[in-house]
């Protein structure tokens, strides 16, 4: 179809183009508004539906890296303009596309002030993140990485609540101390391998060339993505940015940027770098099991809707952390649904409270009460994605925990122990919260003021709910798209942990033929 | 009879030298308002002077017995001064004329200093940098005090002038050790006597140290930076804006060469001193400039802040570590011409404001401005997708190819710090609500602004190639490849 179009570029900078057009829009403030509105959403529109061509050109049996792009940027420096996918980051890209409209209409009223600049924002956003995970160069990967920080530094900081200008600095300082302990790790990489290429670098093995260094090469990857992801104990910007931020910012903050981190940490730390992975892989279990149980409890604690739900959201990206660093077919399978589940219910629970807040402009959960009976539809949404976030069978949640759970258990019974408590104080605290919000008497009267979900609140939950529905009942139509690569990565993952003698399980031959190019290669720098 | 020497490789110099004269003569005929039509020669001589440099020799040339040198290190770094020289007249005169101290000496007075730090880029033996720093500096100290019946910027000009002579005189006592150790102030010649002579003497490494902060002053290096915040806060704003660019490339300029070239065998023994003074200036730069409220102090320690990371390339050492020098050089002008080129439009009712929260409001007043204004900062902090983070991105790869972790390490650590306050500016511009607006800037300032900000983000992207490659090939040039 469009396979020879350079349709990753495309995808990545349409939204930069229609950030233009708003810029140049003039004239009365009303007018501005509204044709900023209506080009932001007509351009993540158009944004996504090319984004769909990258699925249909996408062949899920290959594992490599598809539709790859390449262009001479730095030749000095072997530093290039590359762009490709594989089977996990093009559900991140499409998650990316799919969100910025959706996050465009649930903003359309609840943004009055500075429409256009929001708009310009939100689309610079999107640009950065497609562009961040379809970057093959490290260079490319670290400017998108970065460049997310601006737009959401705005988001925050401009349409934010009363706090908001210490969460955006908490924000990101938080995140760019993470990251640029990871661009010396890029460097120091890039000095041995000779190129930003990241395919290269994904074979490259880092542990013969650097024996010394790779640990802590690993552990400053390791530090940037626990920030973003975030990882306990480095979370403690993310309540904060997520009650700050406006609606729009939360979802884009929980359904994509959070994933950044778990993608970072697949491709750095857990490809380039698996001796080390291998020797921090107990670390990693312990930080998610405590995240997991420690975030639940204090989301248990909250009477702040937001709060709650960013607390589990860090709870719910501890299991994906555990499933990733079981590094088994069912666990590194669960992580990633986990994480494309999470996307969607997490994004779509701040949109919930979204409608609530912008109806009564309080998130806390005790001023509400008995909601079912004058917000009926509004009642139906929110409990499909509060049942999806707790996991319950037949709803995305489900497939990600169950396998991530099930691979936690090969590799370690205390770890999924563990982390099925986390599971039952899961259900506790979002049964809690739709217990407040919905059930008890509709006694308030402002409470019994508010008005159902309109036609343009449903138009954007309802392929929202039917993704959780299709993911729950038919998890192959996404998980046969990234299981080769997941095979893949844990296939060589394998083979470098043999032939570097941590694992003995192996056939010998393998070791040699593994290790003889790695060493000429170190030799010659 | 002495045959005269070589004048071809000095023509730039030369042609500045005269036209520096000319404009003196256009001045005093024409007498008061005149600004304007001597700024604009200025500038015009300025350009001449940069496309006889840039069509000129590339390769090395050493005339005048051997105290001139010229190659493509030389002509890199005179191209920057020029531009910033340039760049800095232009968004000069609306502030000199709406302030009242409009007199034509201001742009000849850049002029001599612009010639001053020609002069220093291409000095090959003590004597000859001593002489192009003092070109410099006189120039200097008299725009600095260039307001006379202002109490802040005479103030400014005699500090400088005192702690820049007592910086001239540590210099001169450092050359004259050198000269009484080694024999000679030719730096080819140095650089011959400490070739395989194993550990050098006391005396040269007590001299070469002494050279090194009497040219640390210049470059406001940490533990010499004190008159910066003072200087950069009393002198008018056009000069401070002047100050902070051109002055610290050519410095910085020179500061590279000495090292590298007479003092190269040495490394082992600067390497540490260039270590501290880098470590010193982040910090001091990243912490201090937390708790200024005016907008040309926090410049200052901005720049302090930015030379130290500049040093972390020259701490490295190497080839690489010299190039980003030079790239962090080119990026640190653009960004600092255009931050000053909006600094200068900040006035109201009139007069000019200089605290940071008379910006407050900015992005409603002047969306495009303030745009521009944010790209600066971010690319100041270093955070990409903007410029200031390749010109860190190439001094830490020096760094870390030399394996200076340490300092690799504190360099990042700061700029998470510095951010802090760069973001504070966004956030008075974008955050805050109105104070009182301010007036509109003038047609030259806008162009400036715009053009150094598109440059900072994103044209840069595409210059980023032959820029690296220019700056590839000067630092080749210094390591005499």
């Amino acid at each position: 179809m469009m396979a020879d179009w350079p349709i990753l570029t495309l995808t990545t900078f349409l939204p930069l183009v229609g950030a233009f057009f708003i810029l140049l829009i003039r004239g009365e403030p009303d007018m501005v508004a509204r044709n900023a509105r209506s080009v932001a959403l007509w351009t993540s529109l158009i944004t996504f539906v090319i984004s769909l061509f990258i699925l249909a050109n996408f062949d899920p049996s290959n594992p490599g890296f598809q539709l790859v792009e390449e262009y001479k940027w730095i030749p000095a420096f072997n530093i290039a303009y590359i762009k490709g996918i594989d089977g996990i980051s093009i559900w991140f890209v499409l998650a990316s596309t799919f969100l910025t409209p959706i996050c465009v209409m649930a903003s359309w009223q609840s943004i009055e002030t500075r429409v256009k600049e929001f708009m310009i924002a939100l689309l610079v956003l999107e640009t950065m993140m497609v562009g961040m995970f379809t970057a093959l160069d490290f260079v490319l990967f670290y400017l998108f990485f970065e460049g997310v920080l601006l737009p959401m530094f705005l988001l925050i900081g401009v349409w934010g609540g009363p706090q908001r200008v210490y969460a955006a600095y908490k924000f990101f300082l938080y995140t760019f101390i993470g990251s640029v302990l990871m661009l010396l790790a890029i460097l120091t990489m890039y000095l041995t391998a000779g190129t930003m290429d990241m395919r290269v670098m994904l074979d490259y093995g880092f542990a013969q060339a650097l024996p010394s260094l790779h640990k802590w090469l690993w552990v400053a990857f390791f530090i940037a993505f626990a920030v973003k992801t975030p990882i306990w104990p480095m979370h403690t910007w993310l309540p904060f940015a997520h009650v700050e931020a406006p609606t729009a910012g939360s979802v884009m903050l929980a359904g994509v940027m959070l994933k950044m981190g778990g993608y970072g940490l697949i491709r750095a730390n857990v490809q380039m770098l698996p001796e080390a992975t291998f020797w921090a892989t107990e670390f990693v279990f312990v930080l998610s099991v405590v995240a997991i149980i420690y975030t639940s409890l204090v989301a248990l604690a909250q009477t702040d809707m937001k709060k709650m739900i960013a607390y589990s959201s860090v709870a719910h990206m501890g299991y994906v952390t555990m499933g990733i660093f079981t590094m088994n077919q069912q666990g590194f399978d669960g992580a990633v649904y986990q994480m494309l589940s999470h996307t969607i219910v997490s994004a779509a629970l701040f949109l919930c409270i979204g409608v609530a807040y912008n109806r009564l402009h309080t998130r806390d959960m005790n001023a509400y009460g008995g909601l079912a009976k004058n917000m009926p539809r509004y009642a139906f949404v929110f409990m499909v994605f509060m049942l999806a976030s707790v996991g319950l069978p037949g709803t995305s949640g489900f497939v990600g925990e169950f396998l991530s759970m099930l691979g936690a258990f090969q590799a370690n019974t205390w770890v999924a122990l563990f982390a099925a408590t986390g599971l039952v104080l899961g259900a506790a605290y979002m049964l809690l919260l739709y217990r407040k919000l919905f059930f008890g008497k509709l006694d308030k009267p402002e409470v019994k003021a508010m008005r159902d979900l309109s036609w343009q609140e449903v138009s954007y939950f309802a392929p929202l709910v039917a993704i959780v529905m299709i993911m729950g009942v038919y998890p192959a139509s996404f998980k046969d798209v990234y299981s080769p690569t997941v095979e893949k990565i844990i296939s060589d993952h394998q083979a470098s942990l043999k032939a570097a003698g941590l694992l003995d399980d192996g056939t010998p031959t393998q070791t040699a033929s593994d290790t003889a190019p790695v060493k000429s290669v170190a030799s010659e720098n | 009879m002495a045959t005269l020497p070589d004048l071809m490789p000095a023509l730039p110099e030369l042609f500045l030298a005269c036209a520096g004269l000319a404009l003196l003569m256009i001045g005093v005929f024409r007498g008061e308002g005149s600004l304007r039509l001597v700024s604009w020669l200025a500038v015009a001589s300025l350009v001449v002077t940069a496309v006889l440099l840039a069509t000129g020799p590339t390769e090395r040339v050493v005339t005048f017995n051997g105290l001139f040198v010229t190659d493509s290190f030389a002509v890199f770094m005179k191209l920057l001064v020029l531009t910033a020289s340039a760049l800095s007249i232009i968004v000069s005169m609306n502030y000199l004329e709406k302030e009242q101290i409009a007199r034509f000496e201001y742009p000849v007075l850049i002029v001599f200093a612009t010639l001053g730090m020609l002069g220093m880029v291409s000095a090959n033996n003590l004597i000859s940098l001593y002489v192009g720093l003092e070109l410099q500096s006189l120039s200097l100290y008299v725009i600095a005090a260039f307001r006379r019946d202002f109490a802040k910027s005479s103030e400014a000009g005699l500090k400088y002038f005192v702690l820049g002579a007592l910086s001239s005189g540590l210099l001169l006592y450092g050359a004259s050790l050198i000269y009484g150790f080694a024999g000679t102030t030719d730096f080819t010649r140095l650089a011959e006597v400490f070739r395989g002579a194993g550990t050098p003497s006391l005396g040269v490494i007590v001299g070469m140290v002494f050279v090194a902060a009497g040219l640390a002053f210049k470059i406001s290096a940490v533990p010499f930076h004190m008159w910066t915040p003072d200087v950069y806060e009393g002198a008018p704003t056009s000069v401070t804006a002047f100050f902070a660019v051109a002055p610290k490339v050519a410095a910085m300029a020179l500061f590279v060469r000495v090292l590298v070239e007479p003092f190269g065998e040495l490394l082992p023994q600067w390497q540490q001193v260039i270590w501290f003074c880098s470590v010193a200036s982040m910090i001091l730069g990243s912490l201090a400039a937390i708790q200024q409220s005016n907008i040309k102090r926090l410049m200052a320690y901005s720049s302090i802040g930015h030379i130290g990371y500049a040093l972390v390339g020259l701490a490295a050492g190497t080839e690489e570590g010299v190039r980003g020098v030079l790239v962090y050089m080119a990026i640190y002008l653009a960004m600092n011409v255009g931050t000053f080129a909006i600094i200068l439009t900040m006035r109201q009712n009139g007069r000019a404001v200089e605290s940071i929260s008379d910006l407050s409001g900015f992005s409603k007043t002047h969306p495009v401005l303030a745009f521009a204004m944010a790209v600066f900062m971010w690319s100041m902090a270093g955070v990409p997708p903007a410029a200031g983070f390749f010109g860190k991105f190439y001094v830490f790869m020096a760094a870390v190819e030399a394996k200076l972790y340490v300092l690799a390490i504190i360099g990042v650590l700061t700029s998470v710090v510095s951010c802090y306050y760069y973001l504070r500016i966004i956030k008075v511009m974008y955050f805050d609500d109105l104070s009182e607006p301010l007036e509109r800037p003038g047609r030259a300032l806008s162009l400036v602004v715009a053009g150094t900000a598109l440059f900072v983000f994103p044209v840069y992207l595409l210059a980023l190639n032959p820029i690296l490659l220019g700056a590839s090939q000067a630092a080749a040039a210094l390591f005499g490849r």
